[in-house]
């Protein structure tokens, strides 16, 4: 065995930072040290110019007002401050019922439970079989005091994207806050918050090829959406967010967001020609199971079920890959993953899932070495496997009766 | 021209070994800490050691240190987190407070608590009399900072820990501005909760930490992947916390040094300003060795602050979260300073690298600045 590093095809847990965007932060944590909150020296107003500068570009990828971005340390805390803050917000004039999907990342789902923990009632809408959020059940969801709705524009498992425009027309028609986590959107579809009937939006740069510890929350204007401060303090981001900005992270976002808006076309029909060729690969492999649909879903992400192989035996087995079952947030616990649980598929599938993503310094080599390395070992993993055996010997796995120990 | 640079309390320059900390957690290599593959797991080790790292710093064990995006959070998740989880009754805050301790707590009087106010005396140190006489056993919480951030006068949390300990409240301090200048033990000063933060002592902004008592029980600010223990969600800033923990090294190493040097650079600071007839605060008071808070009376404070930036010297007017605001600081006013003579107020924090040429030149332009000033008011007069 080479001491080569493994493969790296997480990039939904996080990207590498671009060396551009590197280059962009290094400046601020050398000579531009200023805090930009610092109205009275030059080594402030630079910061503050570099603050500003980055939102504008993050405003550009999404198309928003830059006065709607205001920042955070990260996707978790805009989602937390979006949530809690809209929900406090407006719960006296419309009522404390939340709608949320059950395929939203933790920090959404964790945040909804505090909110019931407080006094809140949640619904937690079941995706169909593809992972999509039908429209009809998120309508017949809506009740009188329904205050907000968040709903994930790309989910972090599976990828798929949901149909935001329609479900934020639903929002808006029943005068509904709507919350969208877009921390696995960026740069890997188009998003225009100028048409978009989106109130709230959570951003994160990490999983675009940004710092880790930074991220924003789009706030839109008009309609003017309030919310209520999680952090109190020197009144930064106009009382929203207090706290010193991290002047080198916003830069490193700005970049990251920059290199996103302007290389995001080229880019995705690349990672899409890498998935396709990726999945042809594995689906080659007997018994395989693509989770979510194919045709709503970022090209980055590539979710797969292997059955009769398990999945922390196929993980030890790929070692020569960093790919990730079930999200990385809660890859720490051999439960099977509530994402796949939701779309109905049976334990022993879930549990035989691999996430794939691929991003930006991905190669077509790093894919066909993933293809041939997926093929051999689950090869042999279902050569020790009998209900493989018995699989192939024509029984029929789900009628048999098993006895008891 | 080059500014020197006299505002090391607002935010003060990365060391260049702290960089070059960073600088592998800013390249390509990936990982997010939860994950469980070797990018994921070096993500996680490097974490963990800066973890180790700034628990010995401040005496504690590993698991005592909650990392997040810097003073302001772990001050909310301190006031926020630890009330939470109480019935409510009263929080006790002094009047010195930076305002991300102080505007948590006035929030709570929305959730039935009763907030009051430790006052200072008129050199900036709480009144522990006043505090003994407010704290009863109904009290919740007291939250006192360590040092203040203006003034850098050094507040009594040990003696005040003995108070609050005999009528059972939990104790937060905020300790940002005097965690690296001063050698600060956890359990010595006998508090609950802790935050320091890295950007004012050479570390990269965004990151900072809560300190607990490890049977305090505090409720999450942050709900999400439930990283840090379920204690503070959010993927880990791994770059902010390799270089939040070198530059704790770092400045554990120079205390001493840094402590005495700064002093005397003050001390020659204060010196020129008795020249010329500035009325120092806090100046009996036990301070930190790197601050100064003045006034020339008659003389605006934001006045002179851009004056002196013109002559090539940052020095702050208020503290600079409170920046855009004209209104007097409200440590002086809590120290019964006059409204006048407080909105003369500015602030030079010195830092590892000031030197005694930039004090002296300093002195100069500022007599300059004063003259003219002077001569100013009294063409308008």
């Amino acid at each position: 065995m080479s001491d080569r590093k493994p493969i790296y095809l997480d990039y939904s847990a996080t990207t590498p930072v671009d060396p551009r965007v590197a280059q962009k932060m290094i400046p601020f944590l050398t000579e531009d040290y200023g805090n930009p909150a610092s109205r009275s020296h030059p080594y402030g107003w630079t910061a503050e110019k570099a603050v500003e500068n980055a939102r504008e570009e993050v405003a550009k990828l999404v198309n928003a007002d830059p006065r709607e971005i205001v920042w955070t340390s990260g996707a978790t805390e805009s989602n937390n401050l979006a949530i809690k803050g809209a929900a406090h917000f407006y719960a006296e004039g419309k009522g404390k019922h939340i709608i949320t999907a059950a395929t939203e990342h933790k920090a959404v789902l964790d945040t909804v439970r505090e909110l019931e923990r407080e006094g809140y009632e949640a619904t937690y809408l079941q995706p169909e079989a593809d992972g999509l959020i039908a429209i009809e059940k998120f309508k017949a969801a809506i009740r009188p005091d329904t205050v907000l709705a968040s709903i994930m524009l790309v989910n972090n498992e599976i990828g798929v994207i949901q149909d935001i425009e329609a479900l934020g027309n639903v929002c808006r028609a029943n005068n509904v806050i709507f919350h969208v986590d877009a921390a696995q959107a960026t740069g890997k579809v188009v998003i225009d918050l100028e048409k978009l009937p989106v109130d709230l939006m959570s951003f994160s740069a990490h999983k675009t090829y940004g710092p880790k510890g930074v991220g924003a929350l789009y706030v839109r204007r008009k309609p003017r959406i309030r919310i209520e401060a999680q952090m109190h303090g020197g009144g930064h981001e106009r009382g929203m967010r207090s706290g010193t900005l991290a002047t080198h992270q916003i830069a490193g976002m700005g970049e990251a967001f920059r290199i996103a808006r302007e290389e995001m076309a080229s880019e995705n029909e690349r990672i899409r020609m890498l998935r396709d060729r990726l999945l042809h690969g594995l689906l080659d492999i007997e018994e395989t199971y693509v989770n979510g649909d194919l045709d709503h879903r970022v090209p980055h992400n590539l979710n797969v079920s292997f059955n009769f192989v398990e999945g922390e035996s196929l993980i030890m087995a790929i070692k020569g890959i960093a790919v990730s079952s079930g999200s990385a947030c809660t890859s720490a616990s051999l439960e099977p993953s509530y994402v796949l649980r939701a779309l109905g598929r049976s334990d022993e599938l879930a549990h035989s899932s691999i996430r794939f993503s691929i991003g930006r310094f991905t190669t077509e080599a790093d894919v066909d070495y993933t293809i041939d390395l997926l093929k051999s070992k689950i090869d042999k993993l279902r050569e020790l496997s009998p209900l493989w055996e018995m699989f192939k010997d024509g029984i029929d796995l789900s009628k048999v009766e098993w006895a008891e120990h | 021209m080059n500014t020197v640079y006299f505002d090391h309390n607002s935010t003060t320059a990365l060391k260049p070994q702290v960089l070059q900390a960073m600088l592998p957690w800013l390249s390509q290599t990936a990982g997010n800490a939860t994950s469980r593959h070797i990018y994921g797991r070096n993500v996680r080790d490097a974490v963990e050691a800066a973890r180790k790292q700034i628990a010995e710093c401040v005496g504690v064990q590993a698991s005592q240190v909650v990392f997040t995006s810097g003073g302001t959070e772990a001050n909310n998740f301190a006031v926020k987190g630890i009330t939470a989880n109480l019935t409510p009754t009263q929080i006790l805050v002094s009047a010195i407070e930076h305002p991300c301790v102080s505007r948590p707590a006035q929030s709570l009087a929305w959730h039935d608590w009763q907030v009051q106010s430790i006052k200072t005396n008129a050199q900036g140190v709480i009144d522990l009399a006043d505090a003994e006489e407010k704290l009863n056993t109904r009290t919740g919480l007291v939250s006192v900072m360590l040092a203040n951030n203006e003034t850098g006068a050094i507040q009594p949390i040990a003696e005040l820990a003995a108070l609050t300990r005999y009528k059972g409240a939990l104790l937060h301090t905020d300790a940002v501005q005097a965690f690296g200048k001063l050698a600060v033990n956890f359990e010595t000063l006998g508090v609950h909760a802790m935050t320091i933060s890295s950007h004012k002592i050479g570390g990269p902004v965004g990151i900072g930490a809560l300190i607990l008592d490890k049977r305090l029980d505090i409720a999450p600010l942050l709900h999400g992947g439930g990283q840090e223990r379920g204690l503070r969600s959010g993927t880990e800033n791994v770059a902010g916390i390799v270089g939040f923990a070198e530059a704790c090294k770092l400045a554990a190493q120079t205390l001493k040094t840094r402590s005495s040097a700064q002093t005397t650079l003050r001390d020659e600071l204060e010196i020129g300003l008795h020249d010329l007839n500035a009325v120092i605060f806090g100046q009996q008071a036990q301070r930190l060795p790197n601050t100064s808070f003045f006034a020339i009376p008659n003389i605006e404070g934001e006045t002179l602050v851009t004056a002196l930036d013109k002559a090539g010297y940052a020095v702050a007017s208020g503290s600079a979260c409170s920046s855009d605001s004209t209104e007097p600081s409200h440590v002086l006013l809590a120290m019964g300073v006059e409204s006048d003579l407080a909105r003369s107020a500015v602030r030079v924090s010195l830092g590892e690298s000031s030197t005694e040429s930039e004090v002296q030149g300093f002195l100069k332009a500022l007599q300059q600045e004063v003259k003219r000033l002077k001569g100013l008011n009294a063409v308008a007069a």
